[in-house]
């Protein structure tokens, strides 16, 4: 197994902190002391290694990272969420979802709350664990609530094929997944919000490789280094994003050879389009963003949940004060909340952003200082 | 008699009669047919603890539901500096349950009893319906003999002192999870549960002013940590290089998701200790078969209280926060 140790090196680490710091002179003698270099990591696994190892705080003072959209429980619209609880809600239905899912409030109530009320709701760990269930469970439909990136995307595609290689009728798939560069160029299109980089998504890269990133570089003139996990890894790719900034170039480069090459995982990315095609879809933050959501094909309709149980759910709302939507878009840290830390905490979350293990807000809320009185 | 637990093992008939007698008596030596255990505790201060496991899957890398329930109340009666004497044991077996999986189970328990140098001497089994239960649940309590002078409390830790961890961490975290349901993936680590108690007492020994003894368990070193430095009112800084965890745990809580200070131990100690003692204390651990790869690991410092903080290899410290909920591992 893979030794992460070899990645925390601190003889590597303070060689990379030098070559950071000396880009970032670099950076500010040409711009002006003034002026701060926004680096936004679009991964939740980013956010969360960035937030573990304490890396934001080990960066020099015109040096400033960013949250983005890249935790896929946290994008999910509320409508998305309500749906899943009216499946939850039908009697003929056992919901089966990830764990982080079931604690994600929608516009009235959160899976959890359904599970309390009876509603037949199970955590797995794979879609695969669904057909399982539907097998043990022939006279109830087992829906999946599908969330997630170009990673996790892949196999739920092969568990649809799966089940109609089975035969298996019961079981059919909401899906909710999204596709992240079409979620970039909202975001480096977006007036509002100052991007000099971007450390790119290490695990959905390994599935779409490097080419579906370049217009970054090409038309908006945005860096980006497809980024690792570990500190090291973090590190390099700030390291090689600010070399680039430094020298006034741009391009799309790729710090985690170890996991992702330049054109990804062409099987995987064959399966995700044998079953699904493109559609707009709506993120938290973001609205509807065009052809970045994944419908089932017409051919799997029998697999699609939607076109097997009628549901009318009532309209959605936003939750009161909530702001996940403008820390999604890194319009917003965490911590400028008005909820953050006082009636939004672990414990008690208000949004999706402090409820995912991925989610920035829980990011600053478990590893740093802001928002606690202790 | 049946191949499987069935209701009637749990009527109060002869069928449980039998059960206990062939099984629970024979395995157990100790367990006396009465109602009440009669015991000699020659003290007048005791330790008394009891737990109730509930684990999944009931058989796992280097370990088992049974030796877990006999550690776990060994090593809580233990914290306390206590000498651990005598453990009950009630089973809640659900009917179907295999009668050669039931044996095996307590085989182990009798086993680790004896290892720990407590007797089982007394127990309580109720079978309760299939669909009920998730197999066998185990609840254990414990009674040991506390000498004279010792206090240890939670509420003891003060600044100055130093941290001491008994071994790798989240070893048994990792070993469940990698047999879980939908998560198998190979790895060579077995889980940690382990009887500390003779580990407890010579590191006692040799730090008789030990401030704290505390087991990890569920919510890990972090969640242990937090405890004590909220309620003794102090912060603390662990030292992440020091902090000894086996390459395998590591790569698996990152895959993961998981937060290594967070994944549940079993046979691991937490001591907090007056520096001057730290040593003495370690060089005890050390020396038993359990604490080979003990390790100072921190320090108890005065503010700000109640934070404790992991300090890295390249200079950067954060928050170590107490698990909230259940460790899920992450989709992305």
């Amino acid at each position: 197994m893979f030794d992460p140790s070899s990645f925390r090196d601190p003889a590597l680490a303070h060689k990379l902190i030098r070559g950071i710091d000396k880009h970032a002179a670099g950076i500010a003698r040409q711009r002006g002391e003034k002026y701060i270099v926004h680096i936004m990591e679009v991964c939740g696994t980013h956010t969360m290694a960035i937030a573990k190892n304490g890396i934001r705080d080990i960066m020099p003072a015109n040096i400033k990272l960013t949250s983005g959209p890249g935790c896929p429980v946290c994008v999910t619209a509320n409508r998305d969420i309500d749906m899943a609880i009216e499946f939850a809600k039908h009697p003929e239905v056992i919901v089966t979802t990830f764990g982080d899912m079931l604690k994600v409030p929608g516009s009235y109530s959160s899976l959890n709350e359904e599970k309390g009320n009876g509603g037949d709701v199970r955590v797995v760990y794979s879609p695969l664990d669904a057909l399982a269930i539907a097998q043990q469970n022939p006279d109830r439909l087992v829906v999946f609530i599908s969330v997630g990136f170009e990673t996790t995307t892949p196999i739920i595609a092969a568990t649809i094929k799966r089940a109609r290689d089975m035969k298996l009728e019961n079981f059919a798939v909401y899906a909710a997944n999204k596709t992240v560069p079409n979620a970039l160029r909202a975001i480096a299109d977006d007036p509002d919000i100052q991007i000099d980089a971007l450390i790119l998504p290490g695990h959905v890269s390994t599935i779409i490789g490097l080419d579906p990133y370049k217009f970054l570089a090409t038309k908006f003139h945005i860096p980006g280094v497809i980024t690792g996990f570990e500190p090291l890894d973090v590190l390099q790719g700030i390291y090689m994003l600010l070399k680039q900034i430094d020298a006034s170039d741009t391009y799309i480069d790729i710090a985690y050879t170890r996991g992702v090459q330049a054109e990804g995982n062409p099987t995987a990315v064959k399966t995700i389009y044998e079953v699904f095609e493109e559609t707009d879809a709506e993120w938290r933050g973001l609205g509807v963003i065009p052809g970045t959501g994944l419908a089932i094909k017409a051919e799997f309709a029998q697999y699609d949940a939607l076109k097997r149980i009628e549901l009318d759910p009532p309209a959605p709302r936003e939750i009161k004060g909530c702001q996940c939507g403008d820390v999604l878009r890194g319009a917003l840290p965490p911590y400028e909340c008005r909820l953050f830390g006082k009636t939004c905490t672990p414990e008690h979350p208000i949004g999706p952003c402090m409820v995912s293990s991925e989610g920035s807000c829980a990011a600053y809320y478990r590893y740093t200082d802001y928002g606690r009185s202790k | 008699m049946s191949d499987r637990i069935m209701l009637a093992h749990g009527s109060g008939g002869s069928m449980m009669r039998d059960l206990i007698e062939d099984i629970f008596t024979q395995t157990f030596c100790d367990v006396q047919l009465e109602d009440a255990a009669t015991l000699e505790i020659p003290t007048d201060r005791i330790a008394f603890s009891t737990d109730t496991f509930v684990v999944h899957p009931l058989f796992f890398p280097g370990g088992d539901i049974g030796h877990l329930a006999v550690c776990g109340t060994v090593n809580d009666v233990a914290t306390a500096g206590a000498t651990p004497l005598y453990i009950s044991v009630g089973f809640v077996l659900e009917e179907g349950f295999p009668m050669d999986d039931l044996k095996k189970i307590i085989e182990s328990m009798a086993k680790t009893a004896r290892e720990a140098g407590v007797k089982i001497v007394t127990g309580d089994t109720k079978v309760v319906g299939k669909g009920q239960a998730d197999g066998i649940y185990i609840n254990t309590a414990g009674v040991g003999t506390l000498p004279a002078g010792i206090d240890i409390s939670a509420k003891n830790c003060k600044p100055g002192d130093k941290i001491l961890l008994s071994g790798t961490l989240g070893d048994h975290g990792i070993a469940i999870i990698s047999q879980r349901e939908g998560l198998e993936f190979e790895t060579t680590i077995e889980t940690d549960a382990a009887p500390l108690n003779h580990l407890i007492a010579d590191t006692l020994a040799a730090a008789p002013h030990t401030r704290v003894f505390r087991d990890p368990t569920r919510g890990g070193l972090a969640s242990t940590l937090n405890e004590l430095a909220d309620s003794s009112q102090v912060a603390m800084i662990v030292i992440e290089d020091l902090v000894p965890v086996h390459p395998q745990v590591r790569g698996a809580s990152e895959m993961l998701g998981y937060d290594v200070f967070q994944v549940a131990n079993e046979g691991k100690m937490v001591a907090v200790v007056p520096a001057d003692e730290a040593e003495a204390a370690l060089a005890a651990m050390q020396s038993s078969p359990y604490g080979i790869d003990a390790a100072i690991i921190g320090d108890v410092t005065e503010a700000p209280a109640g934070r404790v903080s992991v300090k890295n290899g390249f200079g950067a410290s954060r928050i170590m926060d107490t698990l909230v909920g259940e460790q899920l591992p992450r989709i992305c």
